[in-house]
């Protein structure tokens, strides 16, 4: 199969038929920023941060990189004035549902975001949809799921399945950005079946280190 | 709805998690709401994963996770018909109910719900029971059509 060259921020690109612009770039070292990407899942297209100006045939659009296939002789600028616009107004809307979130904190900082533009949300959960998709395509367990639709969708954790996998497991909670994962576990199992941790600890004791991360404390931004 | 019903429509699906939509789309109509542990068995015959079967069930309007009343009563809040009126025809049925947008009485008589539009403006403002429509319905009229549902 032959290669496919197009032009990233000014750079002649080889790349393989069927892969996204994003991959195309992070091969090259080129930094686009993602919430909702990683390189264990297929592409979901969920937080749009990864938007990038694309020129083709003399026509500019504003595409979503982790979706959008490379093709022969496109331009694709990773920062522009418009691009940089619209990163910054999803990190800001996204901030009105998780402002202390670690990486937003610092995508605001780099695109000049301002965390009080909306009003709050906090739902903390941004639905980026990393741990219902691992949980999905990498374990294979389904225990966490959307609900819901549209502006009032969320995940959850379906008990039955999360008080069998989820306490040996825990791996959604590194991966989650806001930490909400987490605390969407723990409020199921306080909710569906209290005290099962106790009951694991006792029954395999030499348990290894248990992963519940520490919740950071929030910094303080204004 | 008797548990033979849903269990022979569940075996017509059996081993296809492509039909998802439509089992449940049968259920729901045969049974007016979708009991989690037909979800669970529905999930098990179509080798579905049921957070699937739960994010399909709740992202869709026409699927009920609540007991549904015996009568289904509809408001259409539609354009037309809130300019003819509709909302005095919301306020006598929520009146003579007691039911809020969405809810069903103790008894499951009554599911009440507004939905716009419901494709009939030009005999609004209108009122639906179980799929019948009561056209150019007025506050004084709507006592005498839900007598009528036991």
């Amino acid at each position: 199969m032959t290669d496919i060259v197009l032009t990233i921020d000014g750079k002649e690109v080889k790349a393989k038929a069927g892969m996204t612009v994003l991959q195309a770039a992070q091969q090259e070292g080129i930094h686009i920023p993602t919430l909702c990407h990683h390189e264990k899942l297929e592409a979901f297209g969920g937080c749009r941060l990864c938007m990038v100006e694309v020129e083709s045939r003399g026509w500019t659009s504003y595409v979503v990189s982790c979706v959008y296939p490379v093709a022969k002789d496109i331009v694709v600028r990773t920062r522009s004035e418009k691009v940089d616009k619209i990163r910054k107004v999803l990190v800001e809307e996204l901030m009105a549902h998780a402002p202390d979130a670690p990486e937003l904190i610092k995508l605001a900082e780099e695109y000049g975001a301002d965390r009080n533009r909306f009003e709050r949300d906090a739902s903390f959960c941004i639905v980026c949809g990393l741990c219902v998709r691992y949980c999905n395509e990498v374990k294979q367990k389904n225990a966490v799921g959307f609900i819901d639709n549209g502006a009032r969708r969320e995940i959850s954790f379906i008990p039955e399945v999360a008080r069998k996998e989820c306490w040996d497991c825990q791996e959604c909670f590194t991966i989650c950005p806001t930490s909400y994962a987490q605390a969407a576990y723990l409020l199921s199992e306080a909710l569906a079946f209290p005290g099962q941790r106790k009951k694991i600890k006792a029954e395999k004791p030499l348990q290894p280190k248990s992963r519940v991360i520490p919740i950071m404390p929030a910094p303080v931004t204004t | 709805m008797s548990e033979h019903t849903i269990d022979g429509i569940i075996e017509k699906y059996r081993g296809q998690p492509g039909s998802l939509i439509h089992a449940l789309v049968e259920i729901q109509h045969q049974n007016h709401w979708l009991p989690r542990e037909v979800m669970q068995k529905v999930a098990d015959a179509l080798q579905v994963p049921f957070a699937q079967v739960m994010q399909i069930a709740s992202f869709y309007k026409a699927f009920s996770l609540t007991p549904k009343g015996r009568h289904e009563v509809h408001v259409c809040t539609g354009m037309t018909c809130h300019l003819r009126g509709a909302a005095k025809l919301r306020a006598k049925v929520e009146e003579l109910t007691g039911l809020k947008d969405g809810e069903t009485d103790t008894d499951s008589r009554f599911t009440y719900q507004t939905g716009a539009c419901l494709g009939s403006c030009s005999i609004g403002p209108e009122l639906i029971v179980n799929g019948k429509h009561y056209g150019r319905m007025t506050p004084e009229k709507i006592e005498d059509v839900l007598k009528q549902y036991e």
